[in-house]
């Protein structure tokens, strides 16, 4: 039996966590020494997948499947493919980032074994393939947050940790609802026996229609208040803001995407019929999402809380590229999870720093922080532009990918949706204008220059920044084959037929102009 | 600006595209501690982001309709199009060239843009980065062939009113790059009236005149404000050739070019694309006329005002205390030597395409195989001297205004306030516009989030009435048990007849 390398992803952070909490207050070296070789243990194997993960195929891959409680049907099964192999590898990587790079300033043993259990969750819920256990896993990662929000965030808190809680809480009883009923109800439509195998449910159900329909909007509802989606989205900026630095950044960075994931393999995947039934619905709220969080971002006056509106905007265009059925937008949608973790992620962080010098988030207490601290106006802006969809920077790549693909099949809800690429231009410029232009004011005029710990965290981040925008590439060979067997998935369960382009009728050989990564020369 | 050039297909040059557009959002708040230029490069930054978003517009409808972004494939795949297509991805491309290239509605931001470096306004505001529109409109011209009539029309319209409006607004005004600006979006007018006229040859030939030309007359100004110590109203300006022979000569070379007098370079290119004006609509050309007298104009107007009458900078010395007594001086060679080649470029620039013979039209012949030619049988030689003579006219009028002083200056305030366009739409962007997205943050923090607010009031307030049943009385909880099961038995004796 080879090495069980998705079991010790979940395994290893939460004996991590488990072991920073047994061990002494009084000894923080070691458990900042155990904490961070087991994010960066766990993060290097979230690499090794990434790099031995076969290209050609589409189904899952380094299965890992054991029974659980057999009576039931349940299993402890994990499996990656395209679609969340990059999610697990983002994961991978951003919870070591935070953990050396953001200092909670009080009770590090607590704040850190929360952080890696809150890892274990959520690789646990992208690699899960069995429907209890993707629940259990989906709670799971509530209950860190829930403390990190509380306990070490602002001055409002303990109200935004509940609301975020208590709102997850409720969307998350349709799906337990719905994880119950859907395998019951595939036992007696298909299945044939008890079992809550993702992909044996996916394959063999053949769920009535209204049932399918039913079933799917017990998990969606879930789905669309982690995305968070218009009109599911107000618990998202209370948390932002109230949250640590840490805690914006994971959750910016990959907890939304449980959402936006959970609509792809729970919904697309389990119910095909259903969700092209609710495509409408789907387009029309992540465009309403897509124009609502611009506008709402442009009106704040709190440097996070604009942040937070930015990413209802951006995990708008994730929804509306899921839902478009197109193998174009579907990549998008995926790569665009990535990048949206990526920069907005760093956006959190940067914002974070200048809560660290200047106590405040407040837009109109800041001025003039390019002339004092050059190079942190750099590296802002340079997230900024790639949060802003500037080609070249990673941001770009999917949201051109969704939008292109979304053309083909949805065309009215496209061109609208492209329109939120100015609102972005203008809610972050402005921004960016009101706090890094014009002449410092009295209280900016000693705001620190970039440390070299805050650099060299942020640096993997604009690295990334640049490369997924230059060359994406790489992660596009490893997300097609999953995305177009997905579509396969969804055309032989309802007939489906994705519109193609008509062939070119001059093209050389070696250009293949469907490919942005093809043609961006790095 | 290369990789926009060179592209191959329609997301390579949009690659360009923004990447010219995301430096000249740098450049222009180069002087970043400046509220004026960190406003007018986000103006920039947002307004060509209209206009990209025409430009995507146009790049989805075409891989639709032809699976390829390539120009070669689109351009293959041109014929096969139906005309609602290719109008559609005609009118998005111009909504994209609108944007970058400063036509109407979307031109605000280029005068603004002059608060950037003059190097820069040369460079990327006049000569290069700007006619981009122009050059993706020729690029996409088998596109535009298939379209509907009207595309090219409007195109021609939009061109021509714009020329005609930036025209009538560079007359008034008093900062010697604004002129410059205004011009700018005048002539880049003409480059549009040609494309929509299908002269496409026209087009570019005054893209390269006018990049000669104008980055001449950029550059000049540059060095004025540098000799005048960052100087740029005009008004405090004046007999300034005595002191800067050069950059005045040269300077001198750029008016007569822009101004359409032969053999100029700007001469031949304008008269070209007034030729093609007037084949498809002789308002076109009449407008294109008066364009071109209202050039001639204000060109005078700002070289009499700077570099000839009295010196007016004496009395503004007071302001410049730091300098001394202010005295303009020529600048170094470093700064006039471009000036001197551009004002060579700008003399022999027509060459490239004499309507003589097919022999003499070198770019004509050089671009056919990629736009097309522009047959016309109309006379052009009672045209070309009708546009001289306009030209002419509008030189000598200047002239009676300005150095005569015949006649009084006709500057009314709301063509110097660019007929209260820009203030209309800040007025709007400001009044009513961020109203409207207060209201809807508003909706958002007293709607929305109150609603979930509200739902966990309810819940909390109704769990508070019920917890006043627990009491903690324990003769209430045995009131409570007795009567519960004296109405149950009630329930199973009486109701359901248990007994």
């Amino acid at each position: 039996m080879s090495f069980p390398i998705l079991t010790s992803m979940v395994m290893v952070p939460a004996g991590g966590a488990l072991v920073v909490a047994l061990l002494s207050n009084r000894r923080p070296e070691w458990i900042k020494l155990v904490a961070l070789l087991a994010s960066v243990f766990t993060g290097s194997l979230s690499i090794w997948t990434m790099s031995s993960f076969d290209t050609a195929d589409a189904g899952f891959q380094f299965i890992s499947k054991h029974p659980w409680i057999e009576p039931w049907g349940i299993s402890w099964n994990l499996g990656v493919d395209g679609i969340s192999l990059f999610l697990v590898v983002l994961t991978g990587v951003l919870f070591p980032l935070v953990i050396i790079g953001i200092d909670p300033h009080h009770d590090h043993k607590r704040y850190l074994s929360w952080m890696l259990l809150l890892e274990a969750g959520m690789m646990g819920s992208f690699l899960s393939l069995d429907l209890f256990l993707f629940f259990v896993f989906f709670e799971i990662v509530l209950v860190p947050m829930y403390f990190l929000i509380g306990g070490w965030g602002y001055e409002n808190r303990v109200y935004a940790a509940t609301k975020f809680f208590l709102y997850t809480m409720v969307g998350s009883a349709f799906m337990l609802v719905g994880v119950v009923a859907t395998a019951m109800l595939a036992r007696s439509n298909g299945v044939g026996y008890l079992t809550f195998d993702l992909v044996v449910i996916a394959e063999k159900a053949q769920f009535a229609a209204s049932t399918g329909r039913w079933l799917f909007f017990a998990f969606a509802v879930a789905f669309a208040v982690k995305v968070p989606m218009f009109p599911l989205h107000t618990w998202l900026p209370d948390a932002h803001t109230q949250a640590p630095t840490g805690g914006s950044v994971i959750l910016a960075g990959v907890m939304l995407k449980l959402g936006t994931y959970g609509l792809l393999r729970f919904g697309l995947y389990l119910f095909p019929e259903a969700s092209y039934w609710a495509r409408p619905l789907f387009l029309t709220l992540a465009v309403v999402g897509i124009l609502y969080g611009a506008i709402a971002a442009t009106m704040q006056t709190d440097l996070k809380r604009l942040v937070a509106y930015s990413s209802v905007a951006h995990l708008g265009f994730i929804v509306l590229g899921s839902f478009a059925f197109t193998s174009q937008s579907l990549s998008g949608s995926v790569l665009q999870m990535i990048n949206h973790g990526i920069s907005t992620g760093a956006l959190f962080l940067l914002v974070g720093m200048i809560y660290e010098r200047r106590h405040t988030r407040e837009i109109a207490e800041l001025s003039g922080l390019q002339k004092v601290a050059p190079i942190f106006a750099g590296a802002f802006m340079i997230v900024m532009l790639s949060s802003i969809g500037v080609p070249g920077l990673n941001g770009f790549a999917g949201e051109y990918l969704i939008l292109i693909g979304s053309f083909l099949t949805a065309r009215w809800w496209t061109v609208v949706a492209a329109t939120g690429v100015i609102l972005a231009a203008l809610y972050l410029l402005w921004a960016y204008q009101r706090v890094f232009h014009g002449e410092p004011s009295d209280d900016n005029r000693s705001f620190p220059e970039l440390k070299l710990k805050e650099a060299a965290v942020l640096l993997p981040f604009i690295g990334l920044i640049v490369f997924c925008g230059v060359y994406p590439k790489p992660m596009l060979d490893r997300i097609e084959p999953s995305v177009n067997a997905l579509i396969t998935h969804v055309s032989e369960k309802t007939g489906y037929v994705e519109p193609g382009v008509p062939q070119p009728l001059t093209q050389s050989a070696d250009v293949v102009a469907t490919e942005p990564g093809d043609e961006e020369q790095p | 600006m290369l990789i926009l050039v060179l592209g191959e297909n329609l997301l390579v040059t949009f690659l360009g595209w923004e990447g010219v557009g995301t430096c000249s959002y740098f450049l222009i708040s180069f002087w970043h501690e400046r509220g004026s230029a960190a406003t007018a490069g986000k103006k920039a930054f947002v307004t060509n982001r209209v206009g990209d978003w025409g430009f995507m517009m146009a790049m989805f409808f075409a891989f639709q309709a032809t699976g390829t972004l390539s120009y070669l494939g689109i351009n293959a795949a041109a014929d096969g199009l139906t005309k609602t297509t290719a109008t559609a991805i005609a009118l998005f491309a111009f909504v994209g060239a609108c944007g970058k290239s400063a036509q109407l509605p979307l031109y605000l931001w280029l005068p603004d843009a002059m608060e950037g470096p003059t190097p820069v306004s040369a460079l990327i505001h006049a000569a290069t980065m700007v006619t981009a529109g122009v050059f993706l409109m020729c690029r996409m011209a088998p596109i535009l062939e298939v379209s509907s009539s009207y595309a090219p029309t409007v195109i021609a319209i939009v061109g021509c009113a714009t020329a005609l409006f930036a025209a009538t607004i560079a007359v008034a005004q008093n900062d010697i790059k604004k002129v410059l600006a205004y011009s700018t979006i005048s002539q880049l007018g003409y480059m549009f009236l040609a494309v929509g006229s299908g002269a496409y040859v026209a087009a570019i030939f005054h893209m390269v005149t006018h990049a000669f030309f104008k980055a001449l007359l950029f550059l000049g100004s540059g060095s004025v404000i540098h000799g005048m110590h960052h100087e740029q109203d005009m008004r405090r300006m004046g007999a300034l050739r005595k002191f800067m022979p050069i950059t005045f000569g040269t300077f001198i070379v750029g008016w007569l070019a822009i101004a359409g007098v032969p053999p100029f370079a700007g001469f031949w290119s304008k008269d070209d694309i007034l030729l093609a004006a007037y084949d498809k609509s002789p308002v076109l050309w009449f407008v294109g006329l008066v364009t071109a007298l209202l050039t001639a104009y204000y060109m005078t107007r700002q070289v009499i005002m700077v570099f000839y009458g009295e010196a007016r900078w004496h009395d503004a010395h007071d302001e410049h205390g730091a300098h001394g007594d202010l005295q303009p001086h020529e600048s170094p060679w470093i700064m006039v030597a471009p000036l001197v080649v551009l004002a060579g470029l700008s003399t022999v620039g027509g060459g490239l395409n004499l309507p003589f013979s097919h022999k003499t039209e070198r770019l004509a012949s050089w671009l056919e195989p990629v736009v097309g030619g522009h047959e016309s049988d109309t006379a052009k030689l009672p045209l070309a001297l009708i546009a001289t003579a306009i030209g002419l006219v509008g030189i000598l009028l200047a002239y009676l205004v300005y150095a005569r002083k015949k006649a009084k200056a006709f500057e009314p305030a709301i063509l110097e306030q660019g007929w209260m366009y820009d203030q209309s739409v800040s007025a709007f962007m400001g009044g009513p516009g961020r109203k409207s997205f207060q209201a809807l943050s508003w909706f958002d923090r007293n709607v929305i989030d109150g609603a979930v607010n509200g739902v966990g009031r309810l819940v909390r307030g109704t769990a508070g009435e019920v917890r006043k049943v627990q009491t903690g009385y324990v003769r209430q909880y045995a009131a409570a048990l007795g009567v519960g099961v004296v109405l149950s038995l009630a329930w199973f004796v009486i109701v359901r007849g248990v007994l």
